[in-house]
């Protein structure tokens, strides 16, 4: 730096105000002042992103300390163990894994296929006054906090299951080979189908708002020279729409999934706590998030908690997994956008 | 239709008859109406869960819930410890993850735009953003109620705090992107230093938009449950001291969801209620911001 440039920056610096110093202090001082705080505001700065790295090796260290003495006593056994005996202090974890992914298997069947639709129909058919509201309808959806969900399932939802579909359903898929063990048993209301469904509800406004917003990306361009070929709305959408954004959609997918996998009190209400795994989705069952919920602050012993601890582990490894899936494809999506 | 003669007219009539033309048409009508039922189907959830809750918890709703402490079963009683208890555990815990958010974003858009460790960065933080709040639950377990021995407000706090950072970051990052470098230039033209460009210019353009921010974490927060269940847990009575276990909202309906008494149930709707009066208003506010702050 130049001297002149150098009496120019404390010139600045002075008149703002951004330096508090009186007029007669020597600007060569005042620079310095300026460097040091330049510095010290850039490390800082890169401290905090830092931070973030270190709160994730942060739940990932204390998570495995956390879980260390059960996975010592149990092994791999603890990972295809069904019993859960608090007693005896025996414990296996498939029964939660289970109910983990069945009820969200049970949630991405219904809201992928709906949220697509809906996403459709925002972008394709709506009228442009009301795509607004709708659009925020939906978003206001995903904002509500999951506990509500949670009451409204045990409170409203699942007692209508229970005196209206169920019964149906056991009567309707009774006497076929397959089905008749998927809707096996007495309607209880909770269980592992009530649980998928209130997850269904949950996270279609997170799929539909990321299809929508990928969407919304497609070139016109390339969905007006179909149009122009004569190609039908859905043609459009199934031809051109999806396969552009095929990438994107399949990581909304996948986002949406971490979501579920790892969603607690929505499903805690409703998914009856039960450590078994039982053929039929009427049953009461339970899955990682809502055993550690139940369980928590109730665990006597070392063992029981550092099971539940290694039961979150597991969670966390799992929900990574999708969610680093989710956004390497969200992330190639946008390379090729933006390329 | 000028200019095209009788004969063109013929085939075009005839090609609109043709049974593939049909079978389009028809697969085409039968998609869309789907299209138009998913849609009805997803809004009627809205206003299911909205309605019930609204009926619900407005019969409950009094001056008391808001002066009156929870009661024991079978008594009357408010919902002023745990109202207390969340807006005091939100409030920390945005005053902690405020600051390191807006700092992480800042090196993000500023002085990292491109560095590896930004990349990195980037990458956990969005992972961080959708990672199941019962983990981050059980983490600060581990390195607070565990190592001190008891449940505290304060590692509630902590949990929240780790939720906001990540919404905080990324919400800075984009904004602070959206800033045009033109502005950064003159700031620097004028022999403004960076950090005092970064703090002078670019936060000041793009402040709407860190708010917004802000407020979506804290709606974020609000009616979190699963992260406050075992480092605030409960209290049945009031309390203003953190270091001890606090009462929330969220946890309080959980409680009394599940609890067999009428009046803890009815308690919990109008809790419910409360948070999501809270949340919307909240987002509302939020969206509001953020489409004056794309406007100017």
């Amino acid at each position: 730096m130049t001297s002149s440039r150098r009496r120019r920056v404390a010139d600045v610096a002075l008149q703002s105000g951004a330096v508090e110093v009186a007029e007669k202090v020597d600007r060569a001082k005042v620079l310095q002042r300026l460097r040091v705080g330049d510095i010290a505001f850039r490390h800082v700065t890169r401290a905090a992103a830092v931070t973030v790295l270190v709160i994730l090796s942060g739940i990932i260290f204390s998570l495995v300390y956390g879980s260390l003495p059960a996975l010592q006593k149990f092994g791999f056994n603890f990972l295809i163990e069904e019993s859960w005996n608090p007693v005896t202090e025996h414990f296996g974890a498939i029964a939660p894994i289970y109910g983990t992914i069945v009820t969200s298997i049970i949630a991405m069947l219904i809201a992928v296929p709906v949220g697509l639709f809906i996403a459709l129909f925002l972008t394709e058919l709506c009228p442009m006054w009301l795509r607004r509201p709708i659009g925020i309808a939906i978003e206001l959806l995903a904002g509500i906090p999951s506990i509500i969900y949670g009451i409204w399932g045990l409170f409203v939802f699942a007692p209508f299951l229970q005196q209206h579909v169920q019964p149906f359903l056991i009567a309707a898929f009774g006497n076929i080979p397959v089905l008749s063990t998927l809707f096996e048993g007495p309607p209880y209301g909770i269980g592992i189908l009530t649980a998928g469904l209130i997850l269904a509800i949950m996270v279609l406004p997170f799929i539909t708002s990321i299809s929508r917003d990928v969407f919304d990306a497609v070139p016109p361009m390339l969905k007006e020279s179909a149009y122009g070929l004569g190609c039908t709305t859905w043609e459009v959408a199934r031809y051109v729409v999806l396969p552009f954004t095929r990438v994107g959609v399949i990581g909304g997918v996948m986002l949406a999934l971490g979501r579920a996998l790892g969603e607690t009190m929505a499903v805690t209400f409703v998914i009856g706590n039960a450590h078994r795994i039982s053929g039929s989705i009427l049953a009461p069952g339970t899955t990682i998030s809502a055993t550690i919920a139940n369980e928590f602050t109730e665990a006597v012993g070392d063992i029981y908690t550092s099971s539940l601890i290694a039961l979150g582990l597991i969670l966390f490894v799992i929900t990574f997994i999708v969610l680093a899936c989710a956004r390497l494809m969200l992330m190639r999506l946008n390379a090729r956008l933006g390329s | 239709m000028r200019g095209w003669g009788p004969k063109a007219m013929a085939t075009m009539i005839s090609g609109a008859r043709s049974p593939l033309y049909a079978a389009r048409r028809r697969k085409n009508g039968i998609t869309m109406t789907l299209a138009y039922l998913a849609t009805g189907f997803g809004l009627i959830w809205l206003a299911l869960i909205l309605g019930v809750l609204f009926y619900e918890g407005f019969s409950g709703l009094s001056l008391k819930v808001f002066t009156e402490m929870t009661p024991p079963p079978g008594a009357a009683g408010g919902l002023l410890n745990p109202i207390m208890g969340s807006l005091v555990m939100t409030f920390i815990a945005v005053l902690i993850g405020t600051p390191l958010g807006i700092l992480a974003g800042t090196y993000l858009a500023e002085y990292g735009r491109y560095d590896k460790l930004s990349a990195v960065v980037r990458f956990i933080n969005d992972i961080l953003l959708s990672a199941p709040s019962i983990v981050i639950g059980l983490f600060v377990y581990e390195i607070m109620v565990a190592t001190m021995g008891h449940f505290s407000g304060w590692a509630g706090s902590v949990a929240l705090a780790v939720i906001v950072v990540p919404v905080v970051v990324r919400t800075t990052e984009d904004m602070l992107t959206l800033v045009p470098d033109t502005l950064r230039e003159a700031a620097a033209s004028i022999g403004l230093p960076r950090s005092l460009m970064i703090r002078k210019v670019a936060y000041r353009a793009a402040r709407a938009g860190m708010i917004t921010g802000v407020l979506l974490a804290i709606a974020r927060i609000s009616g979190e449950t699963a992260p406050l269940l075992f480092t605030a847990l409960n209290n049945q009575f009031w309390s203003t001291n953190m270091n001890a276990p606090v009462s929330s909202l969220p946890v309080v309906i959980f409680q009394f969801a599940l609890s067999p008494y009428k009046d803890w149930q009815n308690l919990a709707w109008t809790g419910a209620l409360i948070i999501t009066l809270a949340v919307l208003a909240l987002s509302i506010t939020a969206r509001f911001l953020g489409s004056q702050s794309k406007k100017s």
